[in-house]
């Protein structure tokens, strides 16, 4: 049986920077996933935004979190070298109702610990953003807010892990704990049990299930809750930056933001469903976006759009620890309360991202003081280089390149100018991208407006041929989900 | 005395719409064509229906996997599904230049499946 | 440092449009011509059309597309037109400079005297019809499947739902079919059928594949490949009956909703745009509103026939040589045509009345609805009238075509504006 120290369940964005950060001690660290990559679930699929932290409620954990998570990019950003911009951000309000709910957001933000906000009047909100609904009445103004490409920050993460040691395992599902005398002793999983002491539920919308099979807290839930996303043409439509409108009891609402790949998208909406699988995209969603995004923009256009998706928020329903709040649904970083070796990282939801290294520094202290003997390694390298992107290169840059590779020459993704040397280089990454949808995420291969139209046959071939598989093997997003059924010449019945 | 029936021509993409009727000496009257080609197809529709036929077959040894193929006539539809076992069965080898006949005399129809293209060898 | 290289013209594309302009450019004189395109051989779309229905036209023969394509780069091969394949096309000026990308050079530019652009459409893609639902393995455009099949010898699913009754997820219903797959039906949205009638008869009706009109997909299901769709009914204003809606088991959805001209490159030049073409502006002579670029094909707007791509391909070529030879006036007047009423739109948009003196102009237009009656097709101007036409119907998925006679040329020298209007004939 295999055997490590510290188990992670879940390679999204929190269980990576946590074997990232745990890395640099001497310490044997397994990450297990139940998808066949890093990032596959609500990582990839959020507004990738740094939020400033004047929306959560002051005295929660949340409002910890997103505040001192907000303060760590720049380094984290600098050292796994992945985009991130700290642009700031806006609230705009449209009546005086609302004016007034933007001195509470201040007040708030500034009891959170939030530098710099400001509010603007509507002229200064107007000359910012000139497509803004002219009755706009203010704006707050957050500077210290920013974006980043939310899947790079899991994949970087995820590689700085594996420099430093960190085993990851890829279509492993987490299925039990081993436990004696309230002490785990291991794990077991759909590929086999594994040894170890000390196990980090970062389970994503599973964490109440992992939580459960610890005996723990049977009243905490996790309630999937779902947000659609229209991404605009660019040629159609740009935002240089991020405008909220005044939240809700729902949420922070539906808002625009650009990434830093130069779209501008609209989203998310909210609603509570059922299944933790569920990441449709559906004609309501697309209705409610339409409505609200012309509260903020009424010129904006859904007809602009090129694609749409959904993630799903692991909604939790746990109540604030901190008594004198009165709020439900606040994160969870706390070790088990009875199983020894056992931390929980669960209901991250907004602002999850944001907070994800804090969440991580957290972990590492729950870790520490739970009696891990954590010795820091003589020799740790946080440094991570991201890979060539023909896309940014200068020609002459890109001449330099494809003299060395000649694959960066040819071009699989004519929309977003992806070349058949970056898919090719995914494919054989430290932590290898095995799918089509994995390329796309890491690469931005197909998510222009041809979506996938040109590169879809390509990638498919470039797949096959470096994963020495059979065309039928390619998939999506893992077993399940291939392309092709058979080749032609071949089909029985047809039924 | 037989009814009317409505037919689309497919001899060119106009598409035209036939109405073929019979006179009392129970013979074909066909309206609607643009063209001779018109009233050729109505009859022929009617009497021993056929179709262009166009497929692939596997080719070995060439720049691609498949060779696209067709009839060289209109090919009798009643035939079509064993036209098409017959070019799942079999596979050809590169180089191959366009028109090349590859079956003659397909099912004893008189019609063969050609080549769509050359091909060469890799 | 990037290599650069001469060519008198560049044609962008080796599908039938850039072939017939490349081939016509040389046989009207142009000494050096380069067809640059991303695939790796010349032909472009034509090489996965593998069934008939090309060339009727021009040859007065019935033949597969990619025999038609193979005449015209057997003709290009002779005149000594160069071929660039696996070659993308990064950038195009409007001073002719034209930068590229492939595997055997890495980066190059090449400089040329004039430009056609010919690089064809793209097809509509499931985002772009908000078209609900999951996002599984299994929801593919009609092309992408076409592809597969006829080029790659691959089935991408064995029981297809086609939307959209356009030629594409005709042909491909019955090509499926051929290889042995289940085509449960084929949906369409609008109360008519999209493509040409006769793909109706040889592709659904022959294989007893029911076509819905005033019917789309709703929902598509399944978590890791397709599963099932739900089909719904649409009222006369094309909203939902969620009343009718019926799931429909299946594993593959093949789209046909449309195809979109491909003008990455042409608005990168920046040259006008006609927004409901959604390709550039042209006047008869197939340029654009920048002296020297060209444009042929699919790329201007989508026809029906390739016949008639070749024919305005061979004369954005003609006019591309006479550009490079310095015999085209670059300010010579132009006149807008407009198409009014229920003629969504007319190709090209502008004409130049000094070209009737050499030869008639042809106009390519089409309707927004069909009209299932004798209709009359009227270009009139100021001036006068200047043609009529009668057809005994005309429908949104055939192009109609009119001539303006060389006998008109005084008539539209004098006119500001050429109208174009469709009524029904009593």
């Amino acid at each position: 049986m295999d055997s490590y120290d510290v188990v992670i369940i879940g390679a999204g964005v929190v269980g990576c920077l946590t074997a990232r950060f745990l890395s640099r001690y001497q310490l044997r660290i397994l990450v297990i996933e139940k998808e066949s990559d890093v990032g596959a679930g609500t990582s990839s699929a959020n507004s990738a935004l740094i939020h400033a932290g004047y929306d959560p409620v002051p005295g929660t954990l949340k409002a910890a979190m997103n505040v001192r998570g907000n303060s760590m990019w720049d380094d984290l950003a600098g050292e796994l070298d992945f985009d991130f911009e700290r642009c700031g951000d806006y609230v705009a309000a449209i009546g005086d109702e609302e004016f007034q709910k933007l001195f509470v957001l201040k007040k708030q933000g500034e009891q959170n610990g939030v530098p710099g906000l400001k509010i603007l009047s509507p002229d200064e909100i107007r000359k910012r953003i000139p497509n803004i609904n002219q009755d706009v009445s203010g704006a707050l103004y957050a500077p210290t807010a920013g974006i980043c490409d939310t899947f790079a920050v899991t994949i970087a993460a995820a590689e700085n892990a594996q420099a430093n040691g960190v085993v990851f395992k890829f279509n492993t599902c987490f299925e039990s704990f081993l436990m004696e005398n309230h002490q785990i002793f291991g794990i077991r999983t759909d590929q086999g049990d594994i040894c170890c002491k000390w196990v980090i539920n970062a389970a994503g919308l599973y964490a109440d299930e992992v939580m459960h099979m610890a005996g723990s807290h049977p009243e905490f839930q996790i309630h999937p809750r779902r947000g659609e996303y229209c991404v605009f043409d660019p040629a159609c439509f740009q935002l240089d930056t991020v405008l909220f409108p005044v939240p809700s009891e729902k949420g922070k609402g539906v808002l625009f933001f650009k990434t830093t790949h130069g779209n501008t998208i609209v989203g998310p909406t909210s609603e509570f469903i059922d299944s933790k699988d569920d990441k449709a995209v559906s004609i309501q969603g697309l209705q409610y976006l339409e409505e609200q995004m012309k509260k903020l923009i009424p010129a904006a256009d859904l007809r602009w759009t090129i694609a749409s998706f959904a993630g799903l928020r692991a909604s939790g329903n746990a109540v604030c620890k901190n008594r004198d709040v009165d709020y439900t649904g606040d994160f969870i970083v706390e070790a088990d309360d009875s199983i020894k070796g056992l931390i929980h990282c669960a209901g991250i939801e907004s602002p999850g991202l944001t907070a994800s290294p804090a969440i991580a520094e957290r972990v590492l202290q729950l870790l520490r003081d739970s009696g891990l003997v954590m010795i820091e390694k003589p020799v740790w390298n946080p440094f991570r280089k991201r890979r060539p992107c023909f896309r940014r290169l200068t020609n002459e840059e890109r001449n330099q390149l494809i003299a060395k590779d000649p694959r960066y020459g040819r071009i699989v993704c004519r929309c977003e100018m992806v070349t058949e040397g970056e898919i090719v280089a995914e494919i054989h990454a430290p932590i290898a991208a095995r799918t089509y949808d994995s390329i796309k995420r890491r690469t931005w291969c197909g998510t222009g407006r041809c979506q996938g139209g040109f590169d879809l046959i390509r990638v498919v071939d470039i797949l096959a041929r470096e994963l020495n598989l059979s065309l039928e093997k390619i998939n999506k997003k893992g077993v399940g989900s291939e392309f092709i059924v058979s080749e032609t010449k071949n089909q029985g019945s047809g039924k | 005395m037989m009814n009317s029936q409505n037919l689309i021509c497919i001899t060119c993409p106009r598409g035209c719409s036939l109405t073929v009727s019979y006179d009392d000496q129970d013979q074909m009257i066909i309206t609607g064509n643009h063209c001779l080609r018109g009233t050729a197809y109505a009859k022929a529709e009617l009497t021993d229906p056929r179709r262009m036929i166009a497929s692939t077959v596997r080719i070995h040894g060439g720049i691609h996997k498949m060779l696209p193929v067709s009839t060289n006539a209109p090919f009798p539809k009643a035939k079509i599904m064993d036209l098409i076992a017959l070019l799942k069965s079999i596979e050809i080898d590169a180089p191959v230049k366009m028109g090349d006949v590859l079956i003659e005399n397909v099912l004893g129809t008189g019609i063969a499946v050609i080549a769509s293209r050359s091909m060469n060898q890799l | 440092m990037i290599p650069i290289h001469d060519y008198d013209l560049i044609v962008v594309g080796s599908g039938p449009a850039g072939l017939a302009a490349a081939v016509s450019a040389k046989k009207n004189g142009v000494d050096s011509v380069l067809i640059i395109d991303r695939d790796v051989e010349p032909g472009g779309i034509l090489l996965q059309c593998v069934h008939s229905g090309f060339g009727l036209e021009t040859f007065g023969e019935d033949l597969p597309g990619p025999s038609y394509a193979q005449r015209y780069i057997q003709d290009a091969e002779l005149l000594h037109i160069d071929f660039l394949m696996d070659t993308m096309v990064l950038d195009v000026t409007k001073d002719f400079s034209v930068t590229v990308s492939n595997e055997k050079f890495g980066i190059q530019i090449f400089l040329a005297k004039a430009i056609v652009l010919a690089m064809g459409c793209r097809e509509r893609s499931r985002a772009q019809i908000h078209l609900s639902g999951t996002r599984p393995a299994g929801v593919f455009t009609a092309g992408t499947a076409q592809r597969w099949v006829n080029v790659e010898g691959l089935m991408p699913g064995k029981n297809f739902v086609i939307l959209g009754s356009g030629d594409i997820g005709m042909i491909m219903a019955r090509r499926l079919t051929l290889e042995g797959a289940h085509v449960n039906r084929v949906v369409e949205i609008m109360p008519y059928l999209n493509g040409l009638s006769r793909n109706y008869v040889q592709c659904l009706q022959d294989y007893d594949i029911p076509l819905f009109l005033n019917h789309t997909i709703n929902n598509i299901y399944g978590k890791k490949r397709v599963e099932a769709v739900e089909i719904v009914r649409v009222d006369q204003n094309r909203k939902v009956q969620p009343e009718t809606a019926e799931i429909i088991p299946c594993d593959t959805v093949l789209l046909s909703v449309g195809l979109i001209p491909e003008n990455e490159l042409t608005r990168k030049i920046g040259v006008a745009m006609d927004p409901i073409t959604g390709g550039a502006m042209t006047d008869n002579c197939f340029e654009t509103s920048s002296p020297g670029i060209f444009v042929a094909g699919n790329v201007v707007h989508v026809y029906d026939l390739v016949d008639y791509v070749t024919h305005d391909g061979t004369i954005a070529g003609e006019q591309a040589a006479r550009f490079i030879q310095g015999h085209r006036k670059i300010h010579q007047k132009r006149i807008p045509v407009i198409a009014e009423d229920s003629l969504r739109y007319v190709v090209p948009q502008k004409i130049c009345p000094e070209t009737l003196q050499e030869a008639e102009i042809q106009l390519f237009m089409r309707v927004s609805f069909p009209m299932e009656y004798p209709v009359q097709i009227r270009a009139y101007s100021d001036q006068g009238d200047i043609f009529r036409k009668t057809l005994p119907y005309v429908r949104p998925g055939e192009m109609v075509s009119i001539q303006i006679p060389k006998t008109a040329h005084d008539l539209i020298q004098a006119s500001d504006a050429i109208r174009l209007q469709i009524l029904r004939k009593e």
